[in-house]
């Protein structure tokens, strides 16, 4: 293998793994400050000791997402060199923001969070909650600006002597790439906390635990769940479709399986591309609907992978198609699942249905599969270009570090990972199995939370 | 434009060596004057709601220098590709420790983590020091404005250099041994009775090797960097860093006392910053020495972004860093004086 794929397989494996975390952390922020709120309205303290176990759950996932927070930006620098020289002057700054405006705000307030109830009173203690929600939304703010900049470089022009100059701050933050992606990623966020939220609630109904605080978790699981999860669908991924065919055609080709350009394209459902004999093996396609999804009229054209340089062709179509379509495929399926129980919810049926409660408890990984195959559709889209139509993944590598040097480094993230998953997956079963009853001395009671954070 | 964002991510290092050297040092210096679980805890409580933001200088410090010096975050960051490396790794290890010390409380378990701990602060100092003087002594860029280094090769210094070389370790050891100082003085003011006794009496002993290496290193440093001289030679009032370290120095020395509050700390983050700007003077205009030829040498105007975004980066990092100063001063004050070695609730 030469370098530049065990850099790409090492980037690939570290931030998927990264992102599990804050994928978690920045919905059931948003759900914190929910609960807090409700409390606060309501003086009713179950709300309050729903918000504190979820924020045990939210001080462990943090931690995480800290400590594999941290390759993320020194692989830039490490690993990807000459495009961390190239394009410094431009994503150097907003990961610098991100540092800067998000990670000093959220450092600092969770530790009043976990630590502070007593000591702030409750007004004070949702201020905490609440900024610390903000932080968390910023700091993926500035991210997508970084990535969404890579995928639609816009705001900047080359210098005389090569180096990439920004130009316009304004359009680094109003990329009309971020407008869709922000969003589209942040509702992905919400359903997954959503969905671990109604999973936790699902399973105390299920075994007959904690019962008041379990009707709390499902309910504010499925209303919040079923909102974003439409919401997802449309505006968010329309939108974010339609940015892909503007600006990314050929990743639009890669990613429908659409080898031929041709009036009225069908969506394809199913189907395995065949790079040989470049069709789509095995078809079940829906006519002419993949025109009217990308062009509003049901007879437009839309370009095939033949009408493009095959240079310029993503170098993993197959990959990305699954990707595309496992994504699209489990966003319906969370829109039936969660508005089939919202419905049921609203007869008041749902905490008594054993197999819609199943469900929900069963439900708990697929966003995170969602999510990364959603990423996945992005970052292989994006290719065989670092940032499109400028840098090309090729040249952005750093030149001097040699294959078995990241050789070494990929197989320590991966011991070094899997030592980290186990001890994630029994702390959060610990703290599932304590169960939200054990610090209901009211809301002064934030004995044995999480550590310093 | 440059100079100032080169005085920037200096600054902001010089914070994230006092600031989470303090807690490095605590990690430490743990096992040595901490005897009893209490007190184990005590030494964990002083730095818990903290530390993790102190670490957040680092992350925000590599930001900027991303930012404002593409070409020295490219060079030096693959440079030291397998040393920065270890450091992610240490990193993680030290976080998770204190993470799960915390959340499960387990006779089995804890001391596993202590240790865990108190190596991976110890190994994350010397790496540290190791990776300052590297800075120093230059590493082997040449024209492409690339180089890659070993960890070590045969120790010498010369032609085939490692990261690991006689002077880098004694380096490295100096930054350990200052760590492990700085943080005795800080939870000896965090905390008091026994515990504290014990933190003043190994900083009185420690205090020893702290000044003998640091001589070393003042000694050896021009030698091996021989710009560090032309440059105070050059502008003599350069020697106002040094003196500020030395007057550190001596006082952590004269305050080490019960009952003097947070003097010998403040003086310990004195002798840190005194250090940490010396050195950025020292190598002025250099950022990144180069040891095959001073002309492929990175400077503070070779290795800056483009103008205009080093124009656009202060549009924001002042008031940006206003903000943060006004947050991290809360969560300090929220989190003020002693900690008692029988507080619960950590």
């Amino acid at each position: 293998m030469d370098a530049l794929t065990v850099d790409r397989i090492q980037f690939a494996f570290t931030i998927i793994f990264h992102y599990l975390f804050p994928q978690l952390t920045m919905g059931l922020a948003l759900l914190i400050v929910i609960l807090k709120s409700i409390a606060l309205r309501t003086n009713n303290d179950l709300y309050n000791q729903a918000a504190h176990f979820w924020a045990r759950i939210f001080a462990i996932n943090f931690a995480m997402g800290v400590v594999t927070g941290i390759p993320m930006e020194f692989q830039f620098g490490t690993n990807w060199a000459a495009f961390s020289k190239a394009t410094g002057g431009v994503i150097g700054q907003t990961l610098a923001m991100e540092g800067v405006f998000s990670f000093f705000l959220e450092s600092s307030f969770l530790g009043l969070f976990l630590f502070g109830e007593r000591r702030l009173g409750p007004r004070l203690h949702w201020m905490a909650a609440f900024l610390v929600f903000l932080g968390s939304w910023l700091s993926g703010f500035f991210i997508i600006a970084t990535n969404a900049w890579m995928q639609h470089p816009v705001g900047y022009r080359i210098t005389a002597t090569g180096a990439i100059e920004l130009e316009s701050f304004w359009s680094l933050l109003s990329n009309p790439w971020l407008r869709w992606q922000y969003p589209h990623n942040m509702s992905a966020s919400v359903i997954t906390a959503s969905v671990v939220m109604a999973a936790t609630g699902a399973f105390y109904l299920l075994t007959d635990q904690h019962r008041a605080h379990a009707r709390i978790f499902v309910r504010t699981g499925v209303i919040a769940g079923a909102i974003a999860s439409c919401l997802m669908m449309y505006p968010l991924g329309d939108a974010q479709g339609r940015n892909v065919a503007i600006y990314q055609p050929t990743t639009l080709s890669a990613m429908e399986g659409l080898f031929h350009t041709q009036k009225g394209a069908p969506l394809s459902i199913l189907g395995q591309p065949d790079m040989q004999t470049q069709t789509l093996d095995n078809p079940v396609v829906v006519p002419d609907v993949l025109s009217f999804l990308t062009y509003r009229r049901w007879h437009a054209s839309v370009k095939g992978l033949d009408a493009y340089p095959h240079d310029q062709w993503p170098d993993n179509v197959p990959l990305l198609y699954y990707a595309y379509h496992n994504m699209v495929g489990l966003g319906t399926f969370f829109i039936a699942i969660l508005v089939f129980c919202l419905w049921n919810l609203w007869r008041g049926v749902l905490f008594e249905s054993r197999l819609l409660l199943w469900a929900l408890m069963l439900l708990a990984p697929f966003p995170y599969i969602a999510t990364i195959f959603g990423w996945m559709t992005a970052e292989l889209g994006r290719q065989p270009w670092l940032v499109y139509g400028l840098i090309r993944t090729a040249q952005g590598a750093s030149p001097q570090v040699s294959a078995g040097n990241v050789m070494f480094t990929l197989i320590g993230f991966a011991g070094m990972y899997a030592v980290l998953s186990a001890l994630f997956l029994f702390l959060i079963y610990f703290e599932v199995s304590r169960g939200p009853h054990a610090d209901v001395q009211g809301p002064a009671a934030p004995a044995r939370t999480a550590a310093g954070r | 434009m440059a100079l100032f964002w080169f005085c920037a991510v200096g600054a902001m290092l010089a914070v994230y060596a006092t600031l989470d050297g303090f807690d490095l040092g605590a990690g430490i210096i743990h096992l040595l004057v901490a005897r009893t679980e209490a007190e184990r805890r005590a030494v964990l409580r002083s730095i818990g709601p903290v530390w993790d933001g102190n670490e957040v200088w680092l992350i925000a410090a590599g930001g900027v220098l991303f930012m404002a010096f593409p070409t020295l975050y490219a060079a030096s960051f693959s440079g030291f590709y397998l040393p920065l490396m270890a450091v992610l790794w240490l990193l993680i290890l030290r976080g998770i420790s204190l993470e799960f010390r915390n959340h499960i409380d387990s006779p089995v378990w804890a001391p596993l983590w202590d240790v865990i701990f108190a190596g991976a602060s110890a190994a994350l100092a010397g790496f540290y020091g190791a990776a300052i003087g590297n800075i120093l002594r230059g590493v082997p860029l040449d024209r492409s404005g690339y180089f890659f280094l070993p960890l070590w090769t045969n120790f010498r210094i010369g032609k085939q250099v490692g990261i690991l070389d006689w002077f880098t370790i004694v380096v490295g050891l100096a930054t350990f041994l200052a760590m492990a100082e700085h943080g005795a003085l800080w939870v000896a003011m965090k905390t008091g009775g026994n515990l504290e006794a014990r933190c003043r009496r190994l900083a009185a002993l420690g205090w020893w090797p702290v000044l003998l290496f640091t001589a070393l290193v003042a000694s050896l440093g021009p030698l091996v960097q021989p710009h560090l001289l032309e440059q105070i030679a050059r502008h003599p009032w350069g020697y106002v860093f040094p003196a500020i370290a030395l007057g550190g120095l001596l006082g952590m020395k004269h305050f080490n006392a019960p009952a003097t509050g947070r003097r010998a700390f403040v003086c310990s983050c004195m002798y840190l910053a005194g250090i940490a700007a010396s050195i950025a003077f020292g190598i002025f205009p250099y950022v990144l020495p180069s040891s095959l030829d001073p002309g492929f040498g990175l400077t503070v105007y070779n290795a800056a972004a483009p103008p205009h975004s080093l124009a656009i980066g202060l549009a924001w990092f002042v008031p940006g860093m206003i903000l943060a100063t006004g947050y991290i001063f809360i969560a300090y004050r929220g989190f003020a004086g002693k900690v008692g070695i029988e507080d619960e609730g950590y």
